[in-house]
């Protein structure tokens, strides 16, 4: 499914030409049929997203505006909350956790019109790169049942791919809405961070997480990150800027842009990945940008200093769960021990490991030779990036070492799997955006995702670079 | 006043004191739940004070202000600052994390003058977070024995300042001293009402003894001091228990303590054997706040003039001792705007200084009775018109009727002032109708003098001035 | 296996965690988080004497709020939620063997 579904769908809806109601029963005929497969979702709204239809209708038939997301259905992963619609994390510790209140990215979708159809499957906490580590069972790839839709936002690429939503959000602290875009050959955009309000979205490491869309082509992407994004003044590293419109970069192609080859990038990536990258060069070399070889020392560094600082925050960020307050509590006789039951039966095995491994990088006697340490490589690798970013617009890299890969094949061996942030991890340390698009398929025809880098608030071009890759990718079927 | 040195079997006390204060904001430091203490339990709560999941802070610039108002009156460098986390689970702590600060706070490198001549260092003025409160079911509310706890989280998020000293502190007095002028420039800034009873301002004490010359000794933290009194006995107690151990033979722990009122002791908390990792690290959810010059100069500006300024005018202005206790008790109330107001009306400022120390301890500390009227009546004491006894009581009608005459109270009263020859009349009866006790007062028996005056006071039923009946005496006798 | 971490050390991160180690927990997780750190002594070969900690992407400074109260959240919505609600209150266990 490449073309786009969101701008079509929000058109005929806000023309009267067609019905959310309507619209809505073709994607949970969609779901009703292929869910039981895939288990893309924690939870389907299906009365709650008639109900929401029906309104959007009434608005119309009423002359009202819903807006630019007028009657588009849209899954939302399960780590943003949704008032009195369970929030889980797919972690046993919050199952049947109802907040209070919505996040941002929610009220934001509300006032563009759009539907919510369910919350998405993700890693526990979004700690993972394969949907297997869901305390609600994996989600399987919509392409290949056999294998891993990626993740941890593994449930909202799916959804998009599987057709269950027109356009999904997903969050990415290392990777995770690229890499699973990758995998489910679907569009996955990374924004800048403070582009996309946090407020609402459980915290995994709050100096890394961004929220962003996942949809079925460039220009939907670019609309739905649109409607999500700008200043919140409930997150506190919010950028206090509007976010421009992306509407002139779908067009503007790369005649003059200079993109970025990296060629210390670290190894790692599988040949049929690499081809497809080399392929996207010469896609928008033919298309009038020109291609500059740039170093990124600090590359190879990212790997341990995601994995100092993410566990770091994530230990603070988890202590919370503690069944005081909400969540599940396992009854002991003191505090103490009921604090360590809970927590011990309520997380799954990669959220306690990454915990132990952040408490330790933060306890005392190890923090400068790991945290500390971790913050400077981070340092390094902006710096780096700063000075490639003098010589080129853009840089290009794979999103994924890889094709989505069989259920289990890394399951055993943690670094493995971290392995698979490898490209990923760089833009959340930096903080800059990177989004990934399909281009082309590799082995066994499954879909290849390159990975567009760009500067801070460098969003304009990264999508004008994106749209002349997809352009590329389709004159080539 | 000056502070009572401290010294015990040739050992001296080394105290350092860390006060935490909530500061008198509308809200709390990262939400816009109300700071309100008294309420209904868990009504003063949101995502943020509760720590729910996606949660987020923002901080509150009132807090701030309130922060570099403390810094700046306690001659503090106000810097760009951090927010950090300090990880522990305890059940009263939302997040498992208290949002504080650590190694940028936002006031460093201040000092507290003291009113005896001493000073004492200031390390450094912080904002944190406040916790929840835990009430104890069952074990007759104590934590010990108790079937388990209840948590109210409206106190959780409510901004602090903690103001940590240098261990500059040598005796008990001094530190009731420090504890007691702290908490007069909290007030006077504004920042808290600093009531130690109600917790609003709290204050552990970290002490540790020494002979003098050697280094450090193993400090014991004390918390729970309730009061500025406490805080004296506390700090007493603790150190003539640690000399005792020394001079047994023994070694201090470091450790926490908990001084108990009621049997005046301080009792272990717990031990810091198993040293606290709090894990501290910068807070990813704030970002760092950089008050530059226009901001603190703006801040420093609005200061009003603090106590021992206040203390130092009204002494001037009075003739009072800068120390004594008309001058401490004045200003400490607040009052001392008041006794300046009476002296620009005309009274006299060391009669104005008893007046109002005496007469309106019970009032509160803004006297309703106009300056003026005040300054009339003490015109009307120091003119004669009326004795201190007789000013005391009109004083006493006038505050039950702010809007009276104190010349139609006094007539009201009787209190005419008696005309001088009536009055040399009276004395001379008195001289008359006592030779003996004239004789004896003439041979410098003071007590004489007494017996006489009562003659004259007895003729006149009251209305005589004593302090004029005894200079007439004194006039009288030969010399 | 690596002998960067003890399982001393490792019994202390999960008693700081508030997580539950069996024997064989522990022996796992020594393992695992030892083969972590032998990864990650990559950045050990790095000088970063002169390199500031990057711990925020954006310089933004002086992000603050007016002190004005807004509305709360209704207690007996977040008591529903609470694992053991007493009295508008929220019920623990004994507290024991910790203090804040």
């Amino acid at each position: 499914m490449t073309a786009g579904q969101i701008r079509p769908i929000a058109n005929s809806v806000r023309s009267g030409a067609a019905r959310a109601v309507d619209v809505l029963n073709g994607y949970l005929a969609r779901i009703d049929a292929r869910e039981a497969e895939i288990n893309a979702f924690n939870l389907v709204l299906h009365d709650e997203a008639r109900e929401r239809a029906e309104v959007i209708d009434a608005e119309v038939a009423a002359g009202r505006d819903p807006g630019v997301l007028a009657g588009v259905p849209i899954a939302l992963k399960d780590n943003m909350c949704t008032r009195g619609v369970p929030t889980t994390c797919s972690s046993k510790i919050l199952q049947d956790w109802r907040p209070p209140y919505d996040a941002t990215v929610v009220q934001r979708l509300a006032a563009a019109g759009a539907v919510i159809v369910g919350k998405t499957n993700l890693d526990e906490f979004a700690m993972g790169s394969s949907t297997e580590n869901s305390a609600f069972g994996p989600t399987r790839n919509p392409l290949d049942v056999t294998r891993v839709p990626g993740g941890s936002s593994g449930g909202s690429a799916a959804a998009v791919a599987a057709g269950f939503a027109a356009g999904s959000l997903g969050s990415d602290t290392g990777g995770s809405i690229r890499q699973p875009a990758a995998l489910c050959g679907v569009v996955g955009v990374k924004p800048t961070y403070g582009t996309v309000s946090r407020l609402g979205l459980v915290a995994f490491a709050s100096s890394l997480d961004q929220i962003g869309p996942f949809t079925t082509d460039v220009a939907d992407a670019a609309l739905l990150l649109e409607a999500i994004a700008g200043h919140d003044p409930g997150d506190s590293t919010s950028i206090p800027k509007p976010f421009p419109s992306l509407e002139p970069s779908l067009t503007r192609g790369v005649e003059g842009l200079r993109i970025g080859r990296i060629t210390d990038l670290p190894g790692g990536a599988d040949a049929d990945v690499q081809a497809r990258v080399d392929a996207a060069f010469d896609a928008l070399a033919a298309a009038g940008a020109t291609i500059v070889d740039v170093t990124i020392p600090a590359f190879t560094y990212g790997l341990t200093a995601y994995y100092l600082i993410a566990p770091a925050e994530a230990s603070s960020n988890l202590a919370r769960y503690d069944g005081v307050r909400y969540g599940m509590r396992v009854a002991a006789a003191d505090t103490n021990a009921m604090y360590s039951a809970t927590r011990s039966a309520g997380f799954g095995p990669e959220v306690r490991r990454r915990i132990m491994l952040g408490t330790y990088a933060l306890s005392a006697g190890y923090y400068d030779a790991y945290y500390g340490k971790a913050l400077k490589v981070r340092r390094l690798m902006a710096h780096d990036f700063d000075a490639a970013y003098a010589d080129v617009d853009v840089v290009l890299t794979p999103a994924s070492p890889s094709v989505a890969f069989p259920f289990g094949s890394k399951t055993s061996d943690p670094l493995a799997m971290y392995l698979c942030d490898t490209y990923t991890i760089p833009s959340n340390l930096t903080g800059h955006p990177a989004m990934s698009v399909p281009f082309g398929t590799g082995a066994d025809g499954l879909p290849v995702g390159v990975q567009v880098l760009a500067p801070a608030l460098g969003e304009a071009t990264m999508f004008a670079v994106a749209a002349e890759l997809e352009r590329a990718a389709g004159a080539a079927q | 006043m000056s502070a009572a040195p401290w010294m015990h079997e040739g050992f001296e006390m080394v105290v350092g004191l860390e006060v935490h204060v909530e500061l008198a904001t509308a809200t709390k430091l990262f939400s816009g739940s109300p700071n309100r203490f008294g309420d209904e339990p868990n009504t003063n709560i949101d995502p943020v004070t509760l720590g729910l999941p996606g949660a987020l802070p923002v901080l509150n610039r009132q807090a701030v202000e309130l922060a570099m108002r403390i810094g700046l009156a306690l001659g503090c460098t106000v810097q760009e600052c951090v927010f950090a986390r300090k990880n522990y689970f305890y059940p009263d702590m939302p997040k498992a994390y208290q949002i504080s600060q650590y190694d940028r706070p936002l006031n460093v490198d201040g000092r507290l003058d003291l009113p005896d001549g001493s000073s004492v260092g200031v390390e450094r003025a912080h904002l944190e977070e406040d916790t929840g409160k835990s009430t104890h079911i069952g074990g007759s509310g104590r934590i010990h024995g108790s079937e388990g706890s209840l948590i109210d989280f409206n106190r959780a998020g409510v901004p602090l300042v903690e103001i940590v000293s240098r261990p500059d502190i040598s005796s008990p007095d001094q530190a009731r001293l420090y504890a007691a002028e702290l908490r007069a420039i909290l007030v006077a800034v504004g920042a808290s009402d600093a009531r130690m009873e109600e917790g609003s301002m709290r204050v552990d004490a970290n002490v540790s003894v020494r002979r003098p010359g050697e280094p450090l000794g193993t400090r014991c933290e004390i918390k729970n001091v309730n009061s500025v009194r406490s805080l004296g006995r506390a700090i007493d107690y603790e150190a003539r228990r640690q000399v005792a151990l020394i001079t047994a033979g023994e070694s201090i722990r470091q450790e926490t303590r908990h001084w108990d009122e009621a049997d005046g002791r301080t009792h272990t908390l717990r031990t810091k054997e198993d040293a606290d990792d709090y894990r501290y690290f910068p807070e990813p959810d704030l970002v760092p706040v950089c008050p530059d010059a226009a901001w603190i100069d703006a801040v420093r500006a609005s200061l009003p003039p603090l106590p021992a300024q206040r203390r130092q005018q009204l002494a001037e202005a009075t003739g009072q001792a800068i120390d004594g206790e008309a001058v401490m008790t004045i200003v400490e109330r607040g009052q001392d705007a008041y006794v300046h107001a009476v002296i620009a009306a005309g009274g006299a400022g060391e009669r104005a200084v008893i007046h109002v120390k005496e007469a309106f301890a019970e009032a509160g500390i803004d006297p309703a009775l106009p300056a003026a009227t005040l300054a009339s009546l003490i015109a009307m004491e120091t003119g004669g018109q009326l004795t201190a006894t007789q000013a005391k009581t009109v004083l006493a009608d006038l505050i039950a009727q702010p809007n009276g005459d104190p010349v139609a109270i006094a007539a009201e009263r009787g209190f005419e002032a008696m005309a001088s020859d009536e009055l040399e009349a009276m004395v001379d009866a008195a001289i008359a109708a006592d030779p003996d006790a004239w004789e004896k007062f003439c041979a410098g028996e003071g007590k004489a003098m007494g017996a006489l005056v009562g003659h004259v006071m007895k003729a006149s039923r009251g209305q005589a001035d004593g302090k004029v009946v005894t200079a007439l005496l004194q006039a009288r006798r030969p010399t | 296996m690596s002998d960067r971490i003890t399982s001393e050390v490792v019994a202390k991160v999960a008693r700081l965690s508030r997580l539950d180690l069996d024997d064989a927990e522990l022996a796992a997780a020594t393992a695992q988080l030892g083969d972590m750190l032998d990864h990650f002594a990559d950045i050990d070969a790095l000088d970063l004497s002169s390199v500031e900690p990057m711990t925020q992407p954006f310089a933004l400074v002086n992000v603050m709020r007016d002190d004005v109260e807004q509305p709360t959240l209704d207690r007996d919505e977040v008591l529903l939620a609470a694992p053991d609600p007493v009295d508008g209150r929220f019920g623990v266990p004994p507290i024991l063997g910790i203090e804040p």
